[in-house]
C-alpha cells in the first residue's frame, strides 16, 4: 500500500468515524426508539382485536412493508414540498426510519405476543388480575423476551440502513464517505473502510445482544 | 358454599355441558370423575368463568351469578373467593417461584410487598418449596412447579380451590408428592373441588363425588358408598377401567 493512501485511510478515518458518532449513531437510536413504540402500540392493537384499530394497522404495515424505503425517503423530502411541508433532512429521516422500522418491528412483536400461552393470562385471571394488569406484567415481558433477538437483528440492520439517508443529504458517515472518494479518487479503500466501520458497529451491537440474551435466559424460558 | 346449578355449555355444534348441578360444602373435598371428554375441565373453566356457560346458575357464598350476565366486577369478586390449579401449572414463565406467589396479591389485593413477601414465603414453606423461592420455574421440575401453583392459589386465602387433574401431567414418580400436599389441605379443612383420575386419592380424601359422562352428572354422592355401592351400571364400568391405573400405590416396574 502506498504511502500516499495509507495516510488517506489514517486522515479520513476521523472524518468517517465523527458523522458516525454524530449522525448515524442518533438517527439509529432515536429512529428505533420511536419505532419501539410504534411496534409495540400496533402489535397490542392487533392482539387485543379493536376492530378500527386493527384494521388501520393492518393498512399501515401493508403499505410501509410492501414499498421501499427508499422511495419513502423520498416522498417525505422531495414529495412533501410539494404540499408545502418542508422538513430538515435529519427529522425527515428520523421520520421515515421510525415508521418503517415500525412496521416491521410490529410484526415481531405481534407474533411474540401470540406465542405467549393463553393459559399464563388464564392463570393471571384467576389470581385476581385485570387484562391490562396480566398484559403489563406477564404477556409482555414474555413477549419481549421471545422478541429480543429478532428486534436486535432489525436493530443492526437499521445502522446499515441508514446510509441511505446519504439520498436525503443527510450527512453520515456514508455521505461522508463519498466527499473524501470526491477529492480523493480512492472509492476501493475508502469504501471498504466505511464498510469496516459499520462492521464494527454491527459486532459491538451483536456482542450487546449476546450479552442481553443471557440476562434474560430464565425471563420466560420456554419450557415447561 | 358452592351451588351449580344446571350449568349448560355449547361449543358450536357439540354440547359439552348438558345441565350439570353439584353443590360443595364447606370444608369439603369433592373430587369429580369422569371419562376423558365428558366435559370435566369445560365445567371447572365454567365455573371460575374462563368460559361463559351458556345457562345455569352459580351460587357462592349465598350469590348468585348468571353466566353470560356476570359484570366484570361480578366476576372478580367471584374469582377473589376462588383459587384455581390447572393441570399444565401455568406458573407465570417470567417470574421466581416467589414471585409467582406474591403477584397476585401485590399487584390485584395491592397488599404491601414486604407483607405479600411474608405470606409467599408461608406459602412456598407449606408446599415444601421454601428453598425453591429464588428459581423460575424452567429451573423446576413438574411436581414442584404444581407445588407452586398450590401455593399460589393458597396465597390469596380462597374459600374454595378448583383443581384440574392437577397430576396428570406429571411423571409418575412426582404425582406423590403433590398428592400429599393435597391431602395436607384437605386434612386443614380446605374446601376443594378436584377433576382427578387418581382413584386412590379420591377414595381416601374426598368426602363427595361426582361421576360424570358426556356432559351430564351420572351419580353423586358421599365418597364411601360411592366407591363401596355405585348404584349406576355406568360407573361400575368405569372404576372397572381406571381401578388399576396409576395411583398413589408404588408402580411395579
Ligand atoms: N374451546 C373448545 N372448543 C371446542 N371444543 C372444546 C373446547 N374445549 C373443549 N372442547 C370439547 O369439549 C369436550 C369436553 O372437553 P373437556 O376438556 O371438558 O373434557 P374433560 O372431561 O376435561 O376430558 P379430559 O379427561 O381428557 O381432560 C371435548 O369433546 C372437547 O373436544
Ligand atoms: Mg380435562
Amino acid at each position: 500500500m502506498s504511502e500516499r493512501l495509507w495516510n488517506i485511510l489514517v486522515d479520513s478515518f476521523g472524518k468517517i468515524l465523527l458523522p458516525g458518532l454524530t449522525m448515524t449513531i442518533p438517527l439509529t437510536v432515536i429512529a428505533f426508539s420511536f419505532a419501539m413504540v410504534i411496534a409495540i402500540a400496533v402489535a397490542l392493537v392487533q392482539y387485543a382485536n379493536i376492530r378500527v384499530l386493527k384494521q388501520i394497522a393492518r393498512f399501515y404495515i401493508w403499505v410501509i412493508r410492501g414499498t421501499p424505503l427508499l422511495v419513502q425517503l423520498y416522498v417525505i423530502f422531495y414529495g412533501l414540498p410539494g404540499v408545502g411541508i418542508v422538513l430538515d433532512p435529519f427529522p425527515a429521516a428520523v421520520i421515515v426510519f421510525s415508521i418503517n422500522e415500525g412496521a416491521y418491528c410490529a410484526e415481531t412483536m405481534r407474533a411474540a405476543l401470540e406465542s405467549v400461552p393463553v393459559g399464563q393470562l388464564e392463570a393471571g385471571y384467576c389470581v385476581g388480575m385485570s387484562y391490562l394488569q396480566v398484559m403489563r406484567r406477564i404477556v409482555l415481558p414474555q413477549a419481549f423476551r421471545t422478541a429480543f433477538p429478532p428486534l436486535s437483528n432489525s436493530l443492526i440492520a437499521m445502522v446499515k440502513d441508514t446510509s441511505l439517508a446519504a439520498n436525503i443529504t443527510v450527512m453520515e458517515m456514508f455521505m461522508a464517505t463519498q466527499r473524501i472518494v470526491a477529492s480523493t479518487y480512492e472509492p476501493l479503500a475508502l469504501y471498504v473502510e466505511v464498510g469496516l466501520i459499520y462492521l464494527l458497529f454491527s459486532t459491538v451491537l451483536t456482542k450487546v445482544q449476546r450479552i442481553g440474551e443471557k440476562r434474560l435466559a430464565h425471563y420466560g424460558a420456554q419450557k415447561e | 358454599m358452592l351451588e351449580v346449578k344446571n350449568l349448560r355449555k355449547r361449543f358450536g355444534e357439540l354440547e359439552v355441558l348438558k345441565g350439570v348441578s353439584l353443590s360443595v360444602n364447606n370444608g369439603d373435598v369433592v373430587a369429580i370423575l369422569g371419562p376423558s371428554g365428558s366435559g370435566k375441565t369445560t365445567l371447572l373453566r365454567c365455573i371460575n368463568f374462563l368460559e361463559t356457560a351458556d345457562g345455569g346458575e352459580l351460587v357462592l357464598d349465598g350469590e348468585s351469578f348468571a353466566p353470560g350476565k356476570a359484570k366484570r366486577s361480578d366476576i372478580a369478586r367471584f374469582r377473589r373467593k376462588t383459587a384455581f390449579v390447572f393441570q399444565n401449572y401455568n406458573l407465570f414463565r417470567n417470574k421466581t417461584a416467589l414471585q409467582n406467589v406474591t403477584e397476585g396479591l401485590i399487584v390485584a389485593r395491592k397488599t404491601p410487598r414486604a407483607r405479600a413477601e411474608e405470606i409467599g414465603r408461608k406459602m412456598l414453606e407449606k408446599v415444601g418449596l421454601s428453598d425453591r423461592a429464588d428459581h423460575y420455574p424452567s429451573q423446576l421440575s413438574g411436581g414442584q412447579q404444581q407445588r407452586v401453583a398450590i401455593a399460589r392459589a393458597l396465597a390469596t386465602d380462597p374459600e374454595i380451590i378448583l383443581f384440574d387433574e392437577p397430576t396428570s401431567a406429571l411423571d409418575p414418580e412426582l404425582i406423590g408428592e403433590v398428592l400429599a400436599v393435597m391431602r395436607q389441605l384437605a386434612e386443614e379443612g380446605m374446601t376443594m373441588l378436584v377433576v382427578t383420575h387418581e382413584l386412590s386419592f379420591a377414595k381416601s380424601v374426598a368426602d363427595q363425588v361426582v361421576f360424570m359422562e358426556a356432559g351430564q352428572v351420572v351419580e353423586a354422592g358421599p365418597a364411601g358408598p360411592f366407591f363401596m355401592f355405585p348404584r349406576e351400571e355406568r360407573t361400575r364400568a368405569f372404576l372397572r377401567t381406571i381401578s388399576g391405573e396409576s395411583g398413589e400405590q408404588p408402580v411395579d416396574r
